[in-house]
């Protein structure tokens, strides 16, 4: 066990992360049917595929630590954060969180476009765990963030993919949690937006807050992390000082530092 | 009913393994670890009960507001679009009257047709509950990807909004009791715990349906047919004591005839309903609700890559 970044270990870790393999078996069918399985029966066909997502990773974050996960695409990175945001238990291992979590998946907010975004906003954060109190005490924080004053009572099919992006942002955000994990969704919005959401994770860095933050950007990890983790085909292949990782990382990939991986946000 | 979903032909798993024992040796190998994953506890395994009940009890209030919204895009909260809810029951109630009083050659005992609008009122509570349950968890979409929360929420809500639908289709039926002449008293206390035995039903079946979509995305089309079968096995369009005896086991195997058949004998004969009807339509209702509950909740950490 490796902790991250150099902290005293009295403190236990917001997430420890030990020994965890995630394997899940995802259908090959769009839409598996019964009627497709009984058509099949008889014939060996296999549908449903067996994926080794991460493997054995094992790994602390310490509290208010921002650590940034890097990989290449099917590197298991996703998977490995929501296997700490509880939404993939591991297959083999243990993960301990200590805090509340706030997710900002790739995914986005809003699960229901025919619903309205006040109403998503309100159903998102009743279901991670927020009572009334705590949701209306926020959601005006939350839509002056996202500057959707006019938009919150309309149907979410009516919003802008921007819009969307803003909104989930604004309510991952403004959750105040103490573990914010983040997937590659930072970059959503116009020029002034991304700017004000870099200016918000720059606080919510300096505010001690935990955050893992998954991007592509190299850029971004470099200025807003303290530690740096590469994961290759669902392992751990290097974790330390954010430079340290990166060199390592672009010089494996052999495409250095040019100024698309270092684009920012 | 959930073992043999686990272990069944139909089952994906258990395909999987169908597929090793005839596959080239070599492949056979690679199979075989495959397999060790396949049975590892934790897949088909249950969380902690405990943390799950507490987790679950914390975040109530979203299956309400789940609810609530659902029952708003319907336009529930305007009296029309109430109105417009209790009218297909109550129009399916008058084209079984007709069909039935055909059949029946005009022989019908008095209070037949407020037998038949509240026996079809409650089988609806039951069926609306199925039917809006087994669509739960797959446009849940979003959320279950990208939120950490006990999915027992999204069946259960259906569970809450065909009571809210249920309630009232009473009031509707209130003055066709009175009309009809049927006895009012005490008995009819007995009402609650018979709707809280079809509540238990209700969200058994709904958990069951709703994790079974997730793996076969045509359930939901069969189960029309098979809610249509059900009414028919109901004691709804007839009186249960009407059932040849030789036919006496489909009362007792239909997990809410004994509850429609206690139903009808609080509201109609004005009877506190038989023991054993109570007791069998609770243990079904317990047992529903406990069985479909496991399968689902062995089945939801696995919702999120299956959607």
């Amino acid at each position: 066990m490796i902790s991250l970044s150099g902290s005293n270990g009295a403190v236990a870790p917001a997430i420890h992360v030990d020994g965890v393999s995630v394997t899940y078996r995802t259908s090959l069918e769009k839409k598996p049917t019964l009627r497709s399985t009984v058509v099949r029966m008889g014939r060996r066909e296999r549908t449903v595929r067996e994926i080794e997502a991460v493997k054995g990773v094992s790994l602390d974050v310490t509290r208010g630590s921002v650590v940034g996960i890097m990989g290449a695409n099917g590197a298991g990175k996703s998977t490995l954060v929501r296997a700490m945001a509880g939404i993939l238990p591991p297959t083999s291992g243990r993960i301990e969180v200590q805090g509340r979590v706030s997710t900002l998946l790739a995914l986005g907010v809003g699960f229901n476009k025919d619903l309205t975004g006040r109403q998503n906003v309100t159903l998102g954060g009743l279901a991670a765990g927020l009572s009334r109190g705590q949701l209306a005490e926020k959601y005006d924080d939350i839509v002056e963030f996202a500057e959707l004053e006019d938009f919150m009572d309309m149907p979410m099919r009516t919003y802008s993919s921007g819009m969307y992006g803003r909104l989930g942002f604004s309510v991952a955000v403004n959750m105040e949690p103490d573990i914010l994990l983040i997937d590659e969704a930072l970059s959503v919005g116009d020029a002034r937006f991304r700017k004000k959401s870099a200016r918000k994770m720059k606080e919510l860095c300096s505010q001690a807050r935990t955050i893992v933050l998954v991007s592509h950007a190299l850029g971004t990890i470099h200025d807003l992390c303290d530690t740096a983790v590469w994961m290759h085909k669902g392992e751990l292949q290097m974790q330390g000082e954010p430079q340290a990782v990166i060199d390592a990382y672009t010089q494996f990939l052999d495409v250095g530092e040019d100024a698309l991986t270092m684009e920012d946000m | 009913m959930s073992t043999e979903i686990e272990t069944g032909p139909d089952d994906p798993r258990a395909a999987a393994h169908v597929v090793a024992a005839g596959a080239p040796k070599h492949e056979r190998g690679l199979e075989w670890v495959e397999e060790q994953h396949v049975y590892e506890p934790h897949r088909v395994g249950l969380p902690p009960i405990g943390p799950y009940v507490r987790e679950l009890w914390r975040r109530r209030e979203f299956a309400f507001e789940l609810s609530r919204t659902k029952l708003q895009s319907q336009h529930f909260d305007t009296a029309f679009g109430q109105l417009w809810l209790v009218l297909n029951p109550m129009l399916l109630a008058l084209v079984y009257f007709v069909l039935v009083d055909i059949l029946r050659n005009g022989h019908r005992p008095p209070g037949f047709f407020a037998h038949l609008v509240a026996g079809i009122f409650a089988y609806y509570f039951v069926s609306g509950a199925v039917r809006d349950g087994v669509k739960s968890v797959v446009s849940g979409g979003k959320l279950v990807l990208n939120t950490a929360f006990p999915r027992t929420l999204l069946p259960l809500s259906t569970v809450i909004t065909a009571f809210t639908r249920f309630v009232p289709t009473f009031i509707i039926y209130i003055p066709i009791h009175l009309l009809s002449g049927l006895p009012v008293g005490p008995q009819l206390l007995w009402l609650i715990p018979i709707v809280f035995c079809l509540a238990l039903v209700a969200a058994g079946i709904s958990m069951f349906v709703a994790a079974l979509q997730v793996y076969f995305r045509d359930v939901k089309n069969f189960l029309p047919y098979v809610l249509r079968i059900w009414l028919y096995a109901s004691p709804v369009l007839y009186y249960a004591n009407e059932v040849p005896h030789h036919w006496g086991w489909l009362i007792k195997v239909n997990p809410i005839g004994a509850l429609l058949a206690a139903w009808d004998r609080v509201l109609n004969a004005g009877h506190a309903p038989l023991a054993s009807d109570m007791l069998l339509g609770l243990g079904w209702g317990v047992a529903l609700f406990i069985g479909g509950a496991l399968f689902f909740m062995s089945r939801e950490r696995d919702f999120a890559v299956r959607l």
